[in-house]
């Protein structure tokens, strides 16, 4: 791995015309993707992956900044003279073409030989499992199979980075979560650069080595999967990636990097803190609905956060049980229960509960 | 069922209605008539199709006719196919008004565009004959043929076009390997629809000839003095191709079943 990124962008601003109006789709990013990287651009639709992802292509020109691959000036540069290939939404095979002819488009282009290429094309077709399926035409295959070709089709060209948008979408659950798989064990037997448009956070989250959160033309986190959804930079990431139980309050004291915030009589809200926190700033802070316990007793332990409220809603999920739960701190709480052992034991609606917490899962939000 | 009963008998009567004068002509293709009058049934006779080249100044108009329409169908067909494409891929400055003489000059009466052209060859001292004709035809079938592949290239998934770009093809290689492929349909379509409206049409050729004499002014000009069964004969074989090439085409575009 050398130290050159795959892909940089530099100050890339991209905005178009639309109806006289100026769009920012992306504004002033700075980017960098590594060797060999699962790069995901995460958010949701119209917050300018897509537009980046095309920058990176060559479909689109950035209005201002430059673009890198592999530390050459690509900016300006057309999608056929660009060493990336594309894995596109609606996979864009050509219908009237077999599967052959399909795969090998790219490497006749590139004048490669004619052993070579169908050595290649074997090659590939055998890591996208399908072999003996050469002379089909795209139409006679399955959802899964088309994406497949159209994954070998980019992959034969042996790219500088692959880039994927969407690439799931269109595939029913159980295949895309086959496909997840797949995509993971084909990256890393080709050891490329893949960068990997989505909106579906749990894909995210599975799949890549670091992720981009973007919203409205702007990066709000950039991270691996635990960081980003263990401690989402903003309120956006923590409500965008699973599910977030935000909190606000003020802080009251601070003990050893831990801060006491206000909150009800009788609840208490513990959130670690750095440094640069004092006695009455305002905070918000995020708990994720698995890490509180629910308890139908009236004595909590006292080194928890502690919010005391009312169920207003369960739902059994057969691993676990979702509860929505009404405090006096505000904001209704969501609550993942496991169903282990105690799995007869749950609340029913209206039950008077205590929400506890340990302080280290309480994260505050923008500090 | 009273309602799929009445259904059935409208239908009947409108496929009728379509078929009849085809089937009026085919029929006195095949009638034994004596003398110059074709129009009361005498019999039936193969003899009209073993004489169908037998009067020359016939066989000359239908081969000008054909001669015209596949100039007017490739020309058309090329001209028209750019324009569709451009005006189905892009928008540009222009565009509007292009799509707006297209349809003008489709829907202008032909009247009014023959006796222009007239004058317009006239004034520019241009001699009247196959070149003219030819002009004209192609002016009138390139509308056609625009709107026919415009349709097509509208329909066409952008990203196939991307795709290819992205696998390293320039420009005229996409064109040539991806988009042409694709829309080859309607460029047929486009071309057959140029020929067809060639290959009968009477008024502004009337216009535009000259001294040339093509098929329909044959006929029209042997009306006066009796029409021969060998017009019916051509007539039915122009037909006959054309229904061939309609349900071959309908075959070959007919969507084939997912095998797996």
């Amino acid at each position: 791995m050398s130290d050159t990124p795959a892909i940089e962008f530099v100050g890339v601003h991209k905005e178009f015309q639309s109806h006289g109006e100026t769009v920012h789709a992306v504004r002033t990013l700075d980017l960098a993707i590594g060797q060999g990287e699962f790069f995901s651009l995460l958010g949701p639709s119209g917050c300018g992956k897509t537009t980046t992802m095309r920058m990176i292509a060559g479909f689109e020109d950035p209005s201002a900044g430059t673009v890198f691959l592999d530390g050459k000036d690509v900016t300006g540069v057309a999608p056929n003279k660009r060493d990336v290939n594309m894995v596109f939404q609606s996979y864009a095979l050509f219908p009237h073409m077999s599967v052959f002819q399909n795969v090998s488009f790219g490497l006749e282009r590139r004048k490669v030989a004619k052993a070579e290429i169908t050595r290649r094309v074997g090659e590939i077709i055998e890591i996208v499992s399908l072999t003996g399926m050469e002379k089909r035409a795209p139409r006679e295959m399955s959802g899964g199979q088309q994406q497949r070709v159209a994954l070998a089709r980019a992959l034969v060209n042996r790219p500088r980075a692959l880039l994927l948008d969407e690439p799931l979408g269109a595939l029913d659950l159980k295949l895309r979560q086959q496909m997840q798989v797949e995509l993971k064990r084909i990256q890393r037997e080709v050891g490329i650069t893949f960068v990997y448009v989505t909106h579906d956070q749990g894909e995210a989250l599975t799949m890549s080595d670091r992720i981009a959160v973007m919203q409205g033309g702007r990066i709000d986190q950039l991270g691996t999967p635990r960081e980003i959804y263990e401690k989402p930079a903003t309120r956006f990431v923590a409500g965008f990636i699973g599910t977030s139980n935000l909190l606000e309050g003020e802080v009251r004291s601070i003990d050893d990097g831990i801060a006491t915030l206000s909150s009800a009589p009788g609840d208490c809200v513990l959130v670690p803190v750095p440094g640069s926190v004092a006695v009455g700033d305002k905070l918000e802070i995020s708990v994720r609905p698995e890490k509180i316990e629910l308890e139908r007793g009236t004595e909590a332990p006292s080194d928890c956060s502690v919010v005391a409220g009312t169920v207003s809603e369960v739902v059994y999920h057969g691993t676990s049980t979702n509860y929505a739960v009404t405090t006096a701190a505000g904001p209704e709480f969501t609550v993942f229960d496991q169903n282990a052992a105690n799995a007869d034991d749950l609340a029913v609606r209206g039950d008077k509960v205590f929400l506890y917490w340990n302080a280290q899962h309480s994260y505050p939000i923008g500090v | 069922m009273r309602n799929s009963r009445a259904l059935h008998i409208y239908t009947w009567v409108v496929v009728a209605w379509l078929t009849l004068p085809v089937a009026v002509m085919i029929a006195f293709g095949f009638n034994d008539t004596p003398g110059r009058y074709n129009q009361t049934w005498e019999g039936f006779t193969l003899k009209w199709y073993g004489r169908v080249f037998g009067i020359d100044a016939l066989t000359e108009a239908l081969l000008v006719s054909l001669v015209i329409a596949i100039i007017t169908a490739v020309v058309a067909g090329a001209l028209g196919t750019g324009i569709g494409y451009a005006l189905g891929r892009y928008r540009f400055r222009g565009s509007g008004t292009v799509n707006l003489i297209l349809f003008a000059a489709m829907s202008a009466p032909e009247l009014v565009m023959g006796a222009s052209l007239l004058t317009l060859f006239v004034s520019m001292g241009v001699g009247l004959g196959v070149t003219t004709i030819s002009v004209a035809h192609i002016m009138f079938s390139i509308s056609f043929v625009s709107v026919v592949v415009r349709a097509r290239v509208l329909t066409l998934d952008r990203s196939l076009e991307e795709a290819a770009a992205d696998l390293g093809a320039t420009g005229w290689t996409t064109f040539w390997r991806v988009t042409f492929p694709l829309i080859l349909p309607a460029v047929g379509s486009g071309m057959m629809l140029a020929f067809a409206l060639s290959i009968d049409d009477f008024v502004v050729t009337n216009f535009t000839a000259g001294t040339t004499v093509t098929f329909p002014l044959w006929i029209w000009g042997a009306t006066r003095v009796g029409l021969p069964p060998q017009v019916n004969v051509m007539g039915t074989l122009i037909f006959a191709v054309g229904v061939l090439i309609a349900v071959l085409s309908g075959v070959r575009s007919r969507p084939r079943r997912r095998r797996g």
